[in-house]
């Protein structure tokens, strides 16, 4: 691939500061994404990849290394600038869906362009219910989330994160909450975005939602150990959950 | 745009614990209705004060013997010089800045009516006096001039008087008898209502000065000299000619104290500003307590706020809340609190005033201004006690935000 990669990451190190002892999450981190890319990181419990994709998610800082997002270093910016990437090039996936329990799915929806200035009620209305139709949901744009399933839920997650056109959906364990065939339709709705053009970084422990991804990076001790390419890559059939 | 949908959320947030808003406002509630109605009872009796002091006459100077300073040593006190019908004619003569003088004896008696009588104050003075003391008549007519040379029996009765004598028949032209001499009553005066110790000011009889002083008192002394100052500006310059003239007259030497006291209109309107000055801090030490226990309560509601919702903060913050946004969030929250608060807080404070009119007669006047006041008092107390726990929130950081619970 000779573009050039929307994130770039070198020598990224985190070390958590527990009064007197020293937790270090990342100890040297190289990674390049591409855009279109679907990626899984894996690896065991403790390795960093949560702390990563805080990291990557401009969440916070990193006691040293370059990371580039977007061709912006991150590095340099304050906290409100932050805020800012979050809102503009960032979409998040949780495990726990965190949702808003007392706004409408189309409010959770349109919360990211609340938060982006300039934008005219009736246009945000119209990109929530956009996103919405994208993870097959415009029908339950009046719900409130406790009246949806858990992988309803998770959808109305993944609208949030795509609401705002982000450079990069970051997925932390997405699948973790749901089961099996919940899992794979929600696979479904990422391969479908991903296939929008949308890129996608996940996190998750089980290989056969890794399966679903282009590459896997595989995490141990705070550092990279093995980047693979997927061979027989999974389809989710689409449609069937929608 | 965001911050209507801030306060959409605020409002939302608010009305999802209606119990726990409604004693959080409570406080407040509390505090901006002391202040409204406190406001409206300060502001009712100073009005009140106000027009009993203009009920004094217009620009009045009331003379009184003896010194200001009662505490200082005085020696031969019996002797102390008395004021005279003189020392009055000296200052209608040689005071310039003084317009009209009457010298005022003043005596209680009893009066008879028919088979009616009562007890009441008997003024002796010129006819000047209804002039300084702006006082009009009811019905019939003044004693003039001739009577006062003449030391007439006659006189003009006060409205409480002519009631207790006459009830609703009129008094003019009727005779009564003071301390058995009788009277023509030549008038009714106007009513006046209570001056501002409280005492009735209709219940005298004015009669000519030398009547009084000769045929009722048997004295040759005045007891005050009543005057009035040209204008407003010229009431301190018929203070200094009257002192000095009165100094004159009594033969004092410069390190002789007064023997005389002047008390002016300006002097008891101070006298009566600074009491209510006194009342308005009482009142506004009250008001400012109870706001302040109902602000500490917004904020306290306001932390438990913050910490239950974490989560969200955490969501909004990855979503790109910046602190400001979040800041925000939580200071137009404990506003729209206080505010709510504030208005019920209004609504109470005024039907609390008129309640007050109502069943005690307190005088009650509530200037808008008041209710702006109360508003905006509610408005700072949002403000200042929102600030710590919205501060708070907006410095969360987000990851840890989003893992709580
Ligand atoms: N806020 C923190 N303070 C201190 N140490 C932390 C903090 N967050 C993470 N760590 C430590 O950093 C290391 C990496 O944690 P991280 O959450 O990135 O792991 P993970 O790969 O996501 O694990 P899991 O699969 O269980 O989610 C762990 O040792 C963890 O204890
Ligand atoms: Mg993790």
């Amino acid at each position: 691939m000779a573009e050039t990669p929307i994130i770039s990451i070198r020598n990224l190190t985190k070390v958590y500061r527990l009064g007197e002892v020293e937790v270090p999450a990342l100890r040297g981190v190289d990674l390049d994404i591409y855009r279109g890319e679907f990626i899984a990181i894996m690896g065991p419990s403790g390795s960093g990849k949560s702390t990563l994709m805080n990291l990557i998610g401009c969440m916070d800082v990193p006691t040293s290394g370059e990371y580039y997002l977007d061709g912006v270093d991150v590095r340099r910016l304050s906290k409100n600038d932050l805020a800012r990437i979050r809102n503009k090039k960032i979409g998040f996936v949780f495990q726990a869906f965190n949702l808003l329990a007392r706004a409408t799915v189309l409010e959770n929806v349109e919360l990211p362009l609340i938060y982006a200035d300039g934008i005219p009620g009736r246009e945000r209305r119209a990109r929530a219910l956009r996103a919405l139709e994208l993870v097959g949901l415009a029908d339950r744009a009046h719900f409130y989330p406790t009246q949806l399933s858990g992988g309803q839920q998770q959808r109305v997650a993944i609208a949030r994160a795509i609401v705002n056109d982000p450079v990069v959906i970051l997925a932390d364990e997405p699948t973790g909450n749901l089961d099996t065939r919940t899992s794979v339709e929600i696979m479904g709705v990422f391969q479908d975005l991903n296939e929008r053009g949308i890129t996608i970084v996940l996190v998750t422990h089980e290989l056969d939602i890794a399966q679903f991804a282009m590459r896997v990076v595989e995490m141990r001790d705070g550092q990279i150990h093995r980047i693979r390419p997927v061979e027989n890559r999974r389809r989710a059939e689409l449609g069937v959950g929608y | 745009m965001r911050y209507i949908s801030i306060l959409r959320v605020a409002y939302r947030a608010l009305g999802q614990n209606k119990l726990r808003s409604f004693l959080t406002m409570l406080g407040i509630i509390i505090g901006v209705a002391a202040v409204i109605a406190m406001l409206a009872i300060g502001h009712g009796a100073r009005d009140a004060v106000q027009a009993q002091i203009a009920s004094l006459g217009t620009n009045v100077l009331i003379v009184f013997p003896g010194a200001a300073n009662q505490g200082g040593v005085r020696m031969e006190a019996g002797t102390a010089q008395r004021l005279t019908e003189d020392d009055a004619t000296a200052i209608r003569r040689y005071c310039p800045a003084v317009q009209y003088v009457t010298p005022v004896v003043r005596t209680g008696a009893q009066v008879v009516a028919g088979a009616q009588n009562w007890r009441t104050v008997v003024y002796g003075a010129y006819p000047e006096y209804f002039i300084i003391r702006d006082w009009s008549l009811e019905r019939g007519q003044l004693f003039t001039e001739t009577d006062l040379r003449g030391a007439t029996k006659v006189c003009v009765i006060g409205r409480t008087v002519a009631t207790q004598l006459f009830g609703d028949a009129d008094p003019v032209g009727q005779t009564i008898r003071i301390r058995n001499i009788p009277f023509k009553v030549l008038g009714v005066l106007a009513p006046k209502g209570q001056n501002a110790f409280g005492q009735d000011q209709d219940d005298l009889i004015v009669a000519p000065f030398s009547t009084v002083q000769k045929r009722l008192m048997g004295v040759t002394h005045a007891n005050t000299i009543l005057a009035s100052a040209r204008s407003v500006s010229e009431i301190r310059e018929a203070e200094a000619q009257i002192t000095q003239l009165l100094r004159d007259r009594h033969r004092l030497t410069p390190n002789e104290e007064n023997d005389f006291t002047i008390r002016t209109q300006v002097d008891i309107a101070n006298a009566a500003d600074a009491t209510s000055r006194t009342m308005a801090m009482l009142l506004a030490s009250i008001a400012g307590i109870s706001l302040i226990v109902g602000g500490i309560g917004v904020m306290n509601i306001m932390l438990v706020s913050v910490t239950e919702r974490t989560r969200e903060i955490g969501i909004r913050m990855a979503v790109g809340a910046r602190e400001v946004d979040i800041m925000a969030q939580f200071l137009i929250e404990a506003v729209v609190l206080s505010v709510s608060g504030g208005l019920i807080g209004i609504v109470l404070g005024v039907f609390v005033s008129r309640t007050l009119t109502r069943l005690q007669g307190w005088p009650v006047s509530l200037p808008p201004e008041a209710i702006a006041l109360a508003f905006l008092f509610a408005v700072a107390v949002g403000v200042f006690f929102g600030w710590y726990p919205a501060r708070k929130a907006a410095r969360l950081n987000p990851i840890e935000a989003l893992r709580y619970e």
